[in-house]
């Protein structure tokens, strides 16, 4: 049970939830990029269910614990647990990519209540979170600062910058998941650039590292409990599968950024029940 | 109004302003290894808990600045402005996008920078933040404007680009006449209704000398620091333009997409007006003297003089 008392048989079927809910925003889009939002509900149900400190009805309040998705283009994912925490309607949702919608493509804390960081473009992220990070500290505050990258995303020198210095900072209020799906946007992680043993360089930089499997809801509350309380700044590199839930997603780089046709949402829907 | 004896470099500025708005416990300095150089050094040595030390990492330190802004800061970080350029699409993704109030100084900008040659001499940097949608522009022309204009920043709305550069200059304001100084309203030193010259950071001065000389030649000059590039001061550029018969710009900067740049951009719209530009002409600099390098790129008072000539 988590500290708002459901089971993890519960936060399973929010999960479950989320995925149909990806999907379908995805798939009214015409675009969006379901395999990482897939690889990474699990997480985020976890991380929203048993640690955020946040309320849709004072979405800005300076003790809220902060949620910095680097990896932006997971924004489906995100809307979907939003739309759970009570931040973001259906008709939200059903808006997701159209002109005006509070769900743009990529997340934006400028447009949506719940939104802590504005990405899309990979790398930036994790230094977010370490200002927020830093800005706790000078004000006392307690809050938690988390931070999702993915792992194609370590590609970018910027984040070895920001681990560099979080451990200097020793900043034991910030922790990031990586989601680690081994598929970025051409192809293979492996085949677009190796990042090979990413916890053990993590771990090199001064960083508390825990490796999990991102889909054992399990072993994710747990791992996120360890986090906060841990010393030093932490990671959970999670395993995860792209497009994981739909079968004819996962491990498939061509959903990487691909809308299902009708077909194929009906057949995903079918999976997700 | 008559230029105070001594000089001083506009990065000094940029320090003591620091120092100046440190009581608000909102303000946050960001480094990265060139607090010295930049002056941020100043605050450091007073107030280390409230300094972050990137080491030299800049993109790092941009977003590390947004971070601190969601979360009630004000921050101002600095680096040299061409490595500011280094950062630039975390600047524009990461801090102007979502509106974050974050203040970044580029030291060091501009041929004047001198020895370090033209790696060191950034000459796009105010072209590039210009192009930012919300972002404020400025390049205060010696220490006491920018302090003033500094310390004008602790209660800006907006995320902000400051040049500052590394030499001294002939002050042209003193700590009366800096009160006047407004972020966005362009500072009229001189009145002439012949020729305006309309000038930003290191090449004000030359522009008040090329003043006295066109005076000589009974030519009548207007000049205008126009400190802050974004938002430009466009009710000032409606009057010069009605007022005299030309308009010359001088910058330490590329020509293309700078100071002239945005002055013909809004009256070519409103009030076509001959203009001439002064600047770096599309080239980069290299190692020398500051007043060597901005002979070599012909920005003379001579140059000033003889543009602002061929309109009367």
């Amino acid at each position: 049970m988590t500290a708002e008392g459901q089971s993890t048989e519960e936060l399973k079927e929010r999960a479950k939830r989320c995925r149909r809910s990806i999907v379908q925003m995805v798939h009214k889009a015409g675009a969006g990029h379901p395999g990482g939002s897939l690889s990474a509900i699990d997480l985020l149900v976890g991380l929203y269910s048993t640690q955020m400190n946040v309320d849709p009805s004072n979405p800005t309040s300076s003790e809220r614990d902060r949620f910095i998705m680097s990896k932006g283009h997971a924004s489906p994912g995100v809307y979907a647990i939003l739309h759970e925490m009570g931040f973001l309607s259906q008709s939200d949702l059903d808006g997701f990519r159209t002109l005006g919608s509070v769900c743009q493509g990529h997340v934006d804390m400028k447009w949506t209540d719940g939104v802590d960081f504005s990405a899309g473009s990979l790398g930036m992220g994790l230094s977010f979170g370490l200002g927020c990070a830093i800005a706790a500290k000078l004000d006392g505050l307690n809050y938690q600062s988390w931070v999702m990258i993915g792992d194609g995303e370590t590609q970018e020198g910027q984040i070895w910058e920001a681990l560099m210095s979080a451990s200097y900072h020793g900043l034991d209020n910030l922790h990031v998941i990586v989601d680690r799906n081994r598929i970025q946007n051409d192809d293979f992680v492996e085949v677009q650039m190796e990042i090979g043993d990413i916890a053990s360089k993590i771990e090199s930089f001064g960083w508390s590292v825990k490796e999990i499997d991102g889909h054992d809801m399990e072993h994710i509350v747990e791992a996120l409990d360890w986090s906060v309380n841990t010393a030093g700044p932490t990671a959970i590199v999670a395993h995860t599968v792209k497009g994981k839930g739909v079968s004819f997603m996962e491990d498939n780089p061509s959903f990487h950024g691909k809308a299902p046709n009708d077909e194929e949402l009906a057949l995903a829907l079918e999976e997700l029940t | 109004m008559s230029a105070p004896s001594s000089g001083g470099a506009s990065r000094d500025g940029y320090g003591a302003a620091l120092l100046d708005i440190a009581d608000d416990p909102r303000v946050v300095v960001l480094e990265a290894d060139l607090g010295k150089s930049t002056k941020s050094c100043l605050f450091r040595a007073e107030y280390p808990e409230r300094t972050v030390s990137l080491g030299i990492a800049e993109q790092n330190m941009m977003l590390v600045a947004a971070g601190l802004a969601s979360c009630g800061k004000v921050p101002f970080a600095s680096t040299f402005a061409i490595f500011s350029e280094r950062a630039f699409e975390q600047v524009r993704n990461g801090i102007a996008r979502p509106g974050l109030v974050v203040h970044v100084c580029g030291s060091h900008g501009g041929i004047h920078t001198g020895t370090d040659g033209s790696s060191a001499q950034s000459i796009e940097d105010l072209a590039l933040y210009r192009t930012v949608p919300g972002m404020t522009v400025m390049h205060p022309c010696d220490d006491i404007s920018a302090r003033h204009l500094t310390t004008e920043l602790l209660n800006h709305d907006r995320p902000s680009y400051t040049r500052t550069a590394r030499n001294k200059t002939l002050r042209m304001y003193d700590e009366n006449s800096v009160k006047d100084l407004t972020i966005g309203k362009g500072s009229v030193l001189r009145q002439g209704s012949d020729v305006a010259i309309i000038a930003i950071g290191v090449m004000v001065h030359k522009a008040m000398q090329a003043a006295d000389e066109l005076a000589s030649q009974g030519i009548e000059a207007t000049v205008v620091d126009m400190h802050t590039l974004k938002p430009l001061d466009t009710d000032l550029l409606d009057k010069l333009a009605t007022e005299c018969s030309g308009i010359v710009t001088v910058e330490d900067h590329s020509v293309i997409a700078g100071l002239g740049s945005a002055v013909a951009e809004y009256l070519s719209q409103t009030n076509p007006t001959p203009i001439k530009m002064l600047g770096v002409k599309d080239r980069f600099g290299e190692s020398g003297g500051s007043e060597e390098l901005l002979e070599l790129v012909g920005l003379t008072k001579e140059a000033i003089v003889e543009s602002a000539s061929s309109f009367v």
